[in-house]
Order: structure tokens, then C-alpha cells, then sequence
């Protein structure tokens, strides 16, 4: 059984119900084991069980994650598959010298994939919360896989980590599943 | 921190605010809309003027703003409403009981988003069933005031959820794909008495209204 080492950014805790529980709640009818930790107590020994990892995001008005980047510096050194989850998203762009910018994008939306990114393919209904987003022209070392100038969907060029800007345990589930497998 | 719950009185609402209670959060309002429009996409209404008296039984303050029920004209109404929380009883977030419905938790989440102020949902993505076994969990009595689906009808009014409401919409479920928490609009529920509450919540006297077999509503009078 696959092991995923799932991490909250949630500065509230009554969040957590909300962007880490749905995603826990995933993997559980995945049949996948999950251990969930919150990035302030995140220990190097918390990789050596992990097949996967995923960084949950968090609320429109919580930007704590951004002031203790520095807490995120494993993620250079893991060989451990990533996936970032909105805030995760802006936690990887931002550990690989990006910039972030402002835009606001709340609820459904439609994204078009220009190639298959864990599952996902063509014309997408996905579900945005944020405020933030990477800016594409400060990363380097990845890939976009979504048209349009707010990058939704990325991976690095030579290691298994990925993005997404909008919440795949909304609308997307399998998504979450797939970068799993 | 200091929160004001978007207060329906049904099952979603308490069951969102006994969540943030029992992180320690400080409940410091609830916000009720009484729209005119049962029909609203945003705001549930069966019984609704009730939430008065769960309010005292919270001891809670309320706060009740009437709307005419327009389509995103309501939305100014809630947004007066939260500014009033704001300003009377400094909350910086609001909590709601959205487990589904991408219609009411983006427009909430909006105007949070403009106000400056945090949106909590609990119940966000929450499997129904165990929303349902909850609400056993935690000793909920909630009794139904509402039906609007098929084959839901004047019998489920007033019935009490409980291990036998759960089982037989699980089977409704199997056979009619009815939504087991009633997220599509099957059903609306009343919160008698739960760990919020001070005091039980009694019902002295009803009247049913119908507007077909399968969609009726009870108004309740309580003790």
C-alpha cells in the first residue's frame, strides 16, 4: 500500500477541515494510507515512510506559509514525488526562486490543458480559490500545461513535482489518485 | 478569534459551528437572512424565524437581516449583514455550513474575500453519510420541516433524524439517487437541541403548507 505524507499550510486550524480533510478523505476511499502533518512540525524523518507527498492548500486570507518558506527548503533535496495544491503550488514556485502575483479567481472555472497532466486532458471545468498565482515568466525548470496567462497546471522538467492552482479535491479527484499511482 | 455563523437553524449550520466551537473558536454572532423568496438559491428557509429561539438557546447574539430574495441583489443584504457583525462584535470570519454547492460557498467566500475577513467551511466536500452519523454522534436532535423531492412527502415531516431516517435514505438513495443530507434541496431540517444549546427546544404546535405531493413544509410554533 502507497504511503502519502499529506501537509497542511492552514494557519487555522478550522481550516483544515476544509483543504486537508477532503483530501484525506480521497486517498481513505483510494484505499491509500495518509499521514497528515502540519508544515511547522514537519521533520526530515517524516520523508523516510513517504511514497508521495501532497501540500494542501489553505484560505484566500492566509499567507503565513509565505513568511516561513524557509520551512520548505526539503523540497529541493526530496526525491519523493510532489504535488502542491494551490498555496502548495506557490510553496514549489517559490522554493525554485519564482515570483508570485496577484489575480483573483473564486469557484468554477473552465482551463484547457495542452496535454495530459495526471489524468487531465482538453477543456477542464476545475475549481479556483485564490488570490495568488505564480507568475510564469520567473519560473524556470518547469512546464505549463494549461493556455492562458495565469499558469494553472505544472511539473518540474526533471523531477516528479507538480502544481496545480486550482483544488483538484473539489472537482477533480482523480487527479489526486492519479499523481498517487 | 471571533466568528459569526451563517445561521439557518438546520442541521449544516450547528453542526458547522459546533466544529469551530470545539477548536476553541469564540462564537460571537449569528447571521440569519429571512428571504422572501423560498425559492432562494442562497439561503434555506423552511422555519427560519425560529432561529430566534435557537439563538437564545445558544445564548448567542443574532443578528436578522430581511432580503428580498433576488438573485445576487440578496447577496448586498448578506454582505450588510456581515459588515454589521464587523462593526458590533469585531468578527474576522465567517462560518458556514456549504458542503457542496460551489453557487453559495463562492459568492460567500467573495464577499469575505472583500471584507477582509476569513470563510470557514467546515462541512466543505464532507461525505453526506457521515455528515448524517454526526449528527447522531454529537446528540443532534434535528426533526424535518421540509421535503421537495420525490419520494419524499408529508410523511417525513417532523421525523426525527436518527439511525432509522439515516438507513431508510440510504435506501432512497440507492433507488432514487436522493442526496442522503438533503445537499440538492430534498429536505430541510430544525435543530431542537444539540451541545450548543442551553436548553431543549420544544415544539408546542404546527401547520403544514403544500404545494404538491412531494413538496410541502412544516411551520413550527415553539413552547
Amino acid at each position: 500500500m502507497k504511503n502519502v505524507l499529506l501537509i497542511s499550510i492552514c494557519k487555522e486550524p478550522l481550516h483544515e477541515y476544509e483543504f486537508v480533510k477532503p483530501i484525506e478523505d480521497i486517498l481513505e476511499r483510494g484505499e491509500i494510507s495518509c499521514k497528515n502533518i502540519h508544515y511547522q512540525n514537519f521533520r526530515e524523518e517524516d520523508l523516510s515512510s513517504a511514497d508521495a507527498i501532497i501540500i494542501a492548500g489553505t484560505s484566500l486570507k492566509d499567507y503565513k506559509f509565505i513568511e516561513d518558506i524557509k520551512m520548505f527548503k526539503w523540497i529541493k533535496n526530496t526525491k519523493i514525488p510532489i504535488l502542491g495544491i494551490c498555496g502548495g503550488m506557490q510553496i514549489i514556485g517559490l522554493i525554485y526562486d519564482g515570483k508570485l502575483k496577484s489575480g483573483t479567481e473564486i469557484g468554477y472555472f473552465n482551463e484547457s490543458f495542452t496535454e495530459n497532466f495526471l489524468g487531465l486532458t482538453g477543456d477542464q471545468e476545475v475549481y479556483h480559490l485564490h488570490n495568488n498565482h505564480l507568475d510564469k515568466n520567473s519560473l524556470e525548470n518547469f512546464k505549463f500545461y494549461t493556455k492562458g496567462t495565469i499558469t494553472q497546471a505544472i511539473k518540474h522538467n526533471n523531477k516528479e513535482i507538480y502544481g496545480t492552482l486550482f483544488h483538484p479535491e473539489v472537482r477533480n479527484k482523480k487527479l489526486i489518485l492519479e499523481f498517487v499511482k | 478569534m471571533n466568528l459569526a455563523i451563517m445561521y439557518s437553524g438546520g442541521k449544516d449550520s450547528n453542526l458547522a459551528t459546533l466544529f469551530a466551537k470545539n477548536l476553541g473558536y469564540e462564537i460571537s454572532c449569528l447571521i440569519s437572512i429571512i428571504s422572501k423568496n423560498p425559492d432562494s438559491f442562497m439561503f434555506h428557509t423552511p422555519s427560519i424565524s425560529k432561529v430566534e429561539s435557537q439563538a437564545k438557546a445558544m445564548q448567542v447574539p443574532l443578528i436578522l437581516k430581511e432580503t428580498k430574495g433576488e438573485k445576487e441583489i440578496e447577496l448586498n443584504d448578506l454582505k450588510e449583514a456581515i459588515k454589521i457583525a464587523i462593526k458590533k462584535y469585531n468578527i474576522k470570519g465567517i462560518v458556514t455550513g456549504t458542503v457542496e454547492s460551489v453557487y453559495q460557498s463562492s459568492r460567500i467566500q467573495k464577499i469575505c474575500n472583500e471584507l477582509d475577513i476569513e470563510c470557514f467551511n467546515p462541512l466543505w466536500q464532507k461525505n453526506q453519510l457521515s455528515i448524517l452519523k454526526d449528527l447522531i454522534k454529537y446528540k443532534f436532535e434535528s426533526c424535518i420541516v421540509g421535503v421537495a423531492a420525490f419520494p419524499l412527502d408529508k410523511k417525513f415531516l417532523g421525523r426525527k433524524i436518527d439511525n432509522d431516517f439515516i438507513k431508510e435514505m440510504e435506501d432512497l438513495q440507492m433507488n432514487y439517487k436522493i442526496n442522503i443530507a438533503g445537499e440538492g434541496g430534498e429536505y430541510e431540517s430544525f435543530v431542537l437541541n444539540c451541545p450548543l444549546f442551553k436548553k431543549r427546544l420544544e415544539i408546542k404546535k404546527f401547520v403544514d403548507f403544500f404545494d404538491g405531493e412531494n413538496s410541502c413544509r412544516r411551520e413550527i410554533e415553539l413552547k
